[in-house]
């Protein structure tokens, strides 16, 4: 639905648009992850929801003009609720031949092409596999196509500054960037503003980039290039104060906050891992909260370094990915045995081993329930979107100090460098934590395993608290007074002490939401960061009458104790994950249901197109799929 | 931000007055008879007393081991943990709490092989806590397996042709590993290990001491050498700082450099005298490489003591001060939430 006005400046028509999807793409040193998240920014500050979406090459700067070597950003903004970056882009920059190969087969049919002539060489052509210039012949004519020498257009711009062939060109991006603005009517200032603060001591650099910004703008304008301009409304979010938020930003601020909320000190231990590294590096821009990070000399003293400071008192954590999380797997039962709060975020990317490390996958949830050797149970949680990577990290912390146990984050890749609105939390919004420290000195001497009755966590004696000194260890225990004890009855009553612990915990978490009627043909189940995608695909199907519902999970274990009763109302479930069908085992496992599975493991998100169409087929061949399941 | 932690805390103010009675535990000490782990329990049991540290402010972290049993046999905090990370797991307690004496519990096992890479990077970033090192040259829990100290051509359960390999000098290691305080000692030199467990208690920054242990099961005899009245005068090397490099039953030998080159002379010909040895300094890094690589070399005696003792800011000081400093910046006067969640320029507001 759109409706057209004309805009006094520039005498073109403007189209309005419900939600619009564009994507920057070009070699993985063109500069496109700055201007991608620069059009993400002054999206969310016009007003819109937004969801955005970087991809880029594991190698740091792949061969250059190569496809392998295409970086791209994508974005989609919208005057309504947003939950992905979109599925096809209405605009794409390309800024080589190779960029395009990558990314034309996501452009809308109709869409806009942007491509920067100079990238289009035969060395360019050849490179990206194309025999002739598709710029030339007519392999692009179901899309809008409007070839610029964005290269030669930034020399021009930067004619009078004493820059550098390579600096020139390395400007180029914010030609692409000024071009987009113009077209999608967003304001270059926020972008002004965030060149002056990023090369304040460099101002040749500086007034290039905004000349070259201001550049692709007039350009755009004076050109007469694109018939119509585009605009895109704010949407009607909760009222309140904003900021954009990554999903790695929000885990690190989650732990601050928790660190504040509970008056402990926050210790992180981490050491440098694609997609987490980025958790590493925000906290260490907070030491002014008291966050003491430690770089560590590997996985295994990152998450035994967090589990000597959280025996030493303070709110500790890690963050890792699937290779880092697999190193962790013995600190983090000894994490269970000593029953020491701690919280270990996984950003997961595809596997096994180094598999891809820049490419999003669901895949590690087995080895979060299950990796551990013996029984060890812990608390698994995982975020649904970017922004809420913050409120799941203050709840494992608040879990963790409150139940005296490991609590693991699933986020992963896509969630980890998708951006989203987030609107900032007044301080009443989150809950105190009090972690169980205890100075008391009880008759009888004190017991480091003496459980609470109603929430079976241990007290948390500290060194440095007189009287209370007492040993933990790895080894099993009598049980209350924590002596070694490989007497087969404690041994029977600890395992279950501890497996009783962890599952009590869903009482204290948040039921599963229901969205849809609570009783029809088919349940959606999914987890984690697949959330938008088939949120917007059983929305869809929902306008469309179908009878469909959707539960998303945050909590993987313990599961949330409505879910059971949830599940009876629906004729058929369906688990939609990225993994070839690991809830979906557990489900099966834990309910012993009939359940169908829709997967994907490329490692590229869902798109919420394919899940509509999944749910169109599913719904249509029902009795089919039940027979072959 | 206020912190639960120093609020609940001794700070210095409890428990200075405690004796080795105090830190005796309920649990049985369970080493086998005349394990030589025993006499480096009492020796400790006799020093933390006399540090000024009050019972509550001390931790022992161990790893895997024999000698890993150790945190059980001592009335103060505790942790023992899982194989080789026990270095990890101090570092994290050291700079979550500066103020806490951390003892490293570990063997040569733990530390040299599992754990190695976390031994090398705990000497290399100084983080003030002491290591112990229960050196038995084998692996004694596992029952007899050759560990990274035994001796080439060792016959041991899983070498009974011979050790392939060839050991570790753990005080080699230690000093290429950036070590502050290196130290070697004897189990059955009580003295000495007295001594040197008081140097390693008082030296700022990681204090490694290797402590020759005997395993009396596995490993029985592998120290007789520079432990019996009878060889020790010869076969051992006390280093002590400002004094000439002499041994021999009749301080008639000792240790002169020619050119970089270490030689045994003897004193009784005439041709040598004290002036002409190497005169120890403890804080020459250069003469602690030179001396400590001795250790296997069958021609001279085995030096034990101090090898080094130098000075390098701590760890987790350089992490309070950068955390100080942080706090003093005019944004470290608002640690609120609201000061946490602000993005200047970035935020907007929907009314």
């Amino acid at each position: 639905m759109f409706f057209i006005t004309v805009s006094a400046f520039t005498m073109k028509p403007t189209y309005n648009l419900d939600h619009a999807v564009i994507r920057f793409a070009g070699d993985s040193g063109d500069g496109i992850q700055i201007i991608g998240s620069q059009f993400a920014s002054a999206s969310a500050l016009l007003g819109n929801d937004i969801r955005s979406l970087p991809d880029f090459p594991a190698e740091i700067r792949a061969p250059e003009g190569s496809v392998g070597g295409v970086s791209s950003f994508q974005v989609q903004f919208g005057n309504s609720a947003v939950y992905t970056p979109g599925d096809k882009c209405d605009a794409l920059v390309a800024m080589n031949a190779a960029a395009l190969k990558a990314c034309v087969n996501d452009v809308a049919e109709g869409g806009i092409i942007i491509a920067n002539t100079a990238g289009f060489s035969e060395k360019n052509l050849r490179l990206a596999g194309y025999a002739q210039n598709p710029l030339e012949d007519k392999s692009l004519a179901k899309f809008n196509i409007f070839p610029v020498n964005i290269s030669q257009m930034t020399a021009h711009a930067l004619a009078d500054h004493k820059l550098s062939t390579r600096e020139t060109e390395r400007a180029k991006n914010f030609f692409a960037l000024g071009m987009m603005y113009w077209l999608y009517n967003r304001t270059i200032e926020p972008t002004a503003e965030w060149l002056r603060k990023k090369f304040s001591g460099q101002p040749e650099i500086l007034n290039a980039n905004i000349e070259v910004l201001c550049s692709g703008w007039d350009y755009a304008v004076n050109a007469e290039l694109f018939p119509v301009r585009y605009q895109v409304s704010a949407a009607p979010l909760p009222v309140g104060k904003y900021r954009s938020l990554t999903g790695n930003v929000g885990i690190a601020l989650g732990l601050i906050a928790g660190s504040i909320k509970s008056g402990l000190p926050l210790f992180f231990g981490g050491y440098p891992i694609t997609p987490a590294s980025d958790i590493l590096q925000t906290l260490t821009a907070y030491k002014h909260f008291g966050v003491k990070v430690f770089q560590a000399e590997d996985e295994i003293a990152a998450i035994a370094s967090a589990l000597g400071a959280s025996f030493g008192g303070n709110l500790a954590a890690t963050a890792t990915s699937g290779p880092g999380m697999s190193l962790k797997t013995e600190a983090l039962g000894l994490a269970v045995m000593a029953e020491l709060p701690l919280v270990v975020v996984n950003v997961q990317r595809s596997g096994p081993s180094t598999g891809m490390p820049t490419k999003t996958e669901q895949s590690d949830l087995f080895q979060a329930l299950y990796g551990r050797h013996g029984e060890a149970p812990l608390v698994v949680l995982a975020p649904a979107t970017p922004a809420e990577c913050f409120a799941i990290a203050f709840e494992a912390v608040r879990i963790a100090l409150k139940y005296m146990t490991p609590v693991i984050i699933l986020s992963d890749a896509y969630l980890a460098n998708g951006a989203e609105p987030w609107r900032i939390p007044g301080d009443d919004e989150l809950p105190d934590i009090e972690p169980r420290l205890t100075t008391e000195v009880p008759e009888g001497g004190f017991k480091p395993y003496l459980r609470n009755p109603e929430t079976l966590a241990r007290a948390w004696a500290v060194p440095g608290t007189p009287s209370l000194e007492h040993r933990i260890g790895g080894l099993e225990k009598q049980g209350a007074t924590g002596g070694v004890s490989h007497n087969p009855e404690h041994h029977a009553a600890m395992v279950k002490a501890r497996a009783a612990k962890i599952a009590g915990i869903a009482d204290d978490m948040p039921s599963a939401e229901l969205c849809g009627a609570d009783s029809g043909e088919i349940l959606v189940i999914s987890w984690g960061g697949t959330f938008g995608a088939v949120r917007t695909a059983v929305e869809s199907l929902q306008k469309q009458g179908e009878s469909v519902a959707h539960v998303h999970l945050r909590a993987l274990h313990p599961f949330p104790r409505n879910l059971a009763a949830l599940m009876q109302g629906f004729e058929h479930i369906v688990v939609a994950e990225l993994n070839s069908g690991q809830l979906v085992a557990v489900l099966r496992g834990e309910f012993a249901q009939n359940i169908f599975q829709y997967n994907k493991v490329s490692g590229q998100p869902f798109t919420a197109d394919e899940i509509t169409v999944f749910l169109h087929r599913f719904l249509a061949q029902k009795p089919v799929m039940r027979n072959a399941a | 931000m206020n912190n639960l932690i120093d609020s609940i805390t001794s700070n210095g103010t409890a428990e200075h007055n405690f004796t080795v009675k105090d830190l005796r535990p309920a649990a049985d000490v369970r080493w086998c008879a005349g394990c030589g782990d025993y006499s480096v329990l009492s020796q400790v049991q006799k020093l933390l007393p006399e540090l000024g540290v009050e019972r509550e402010n001390i931790a022992f972290v161990s790893g895997i081991g024999c000698s890993s049993r150790f945190p059980y046999y001592i009335e103060t905090y505790g942790f023992h943990t899982i194989h080789g990370r026990a270095a990890a797991v101090a570092t994290g307690l050291k700079v979550a709490r500066p103020e806490l004496s951390v003892w490293v519990i570990t063997g040569d096992g733990d530390a040299l092989s599992i754990g190695g890479n976390h031994t090398i990077h705990l000497l290399r970033r100084n983080v003030d806590v002491n290591v112990l090192l229960f050196n038995n040259q084998i692996y004694g829990l596992t029952k007899g397996q050759y560990s990274p100290t035994s001796q080439h051509g060792q016959v041991t359960k899983s070498s009974p042709t011979g050790m392939p390999d060839y050991p570790f000098n753990p005080v080699s290691l230690a000093l290429g590993a950036g070590g502050t305080f290196v130290a070697r000692t004897l189990d059955r030199d009580l003295k000495h290990l007295g001594a040197m467990l008081r140097r390693a208690a008082d030296h700022k920054g990681t204090s490694f001491l290797e402590i020759y242990q005997n395993c009396v099961v596995f490993n029985d005899g592998a120290f007789d050498e520079f432990t019996d009245k009878a060889t020790k005068p010869e076969r051992v090397l006390f280093l002590e700082h400002g004094q000439p490099l002499i041994f021999g039953a009749n301080k008639d030998k000792g240790i002169r450099l020619d050119g970089l080159k270490p030689e045994v002379v003897s004193l009784a010909s005439g041709e040598y005298s004290a002036e002409d040895l190497v005169i120890y300094d403890e804080h020459d890094p250069t003469l602690a490489f030179l001396i400590a690589n001795l250790t296997y070399n069958p021609d001279f005696p085995r030096p034990v003591g101090v090898f080094l003792n130098v000075d390098r800011p701590c760890y987790e000081d350089e992490i309070t001060a950068q955390i100080d400093a942080a706090k003093s910046t005019p944004k470290g006067s608002n640690t609120s939430l609201q000061a946490l969640f602000a993005s200047p320029g970035h935020e907007w507001s929907i009314a």
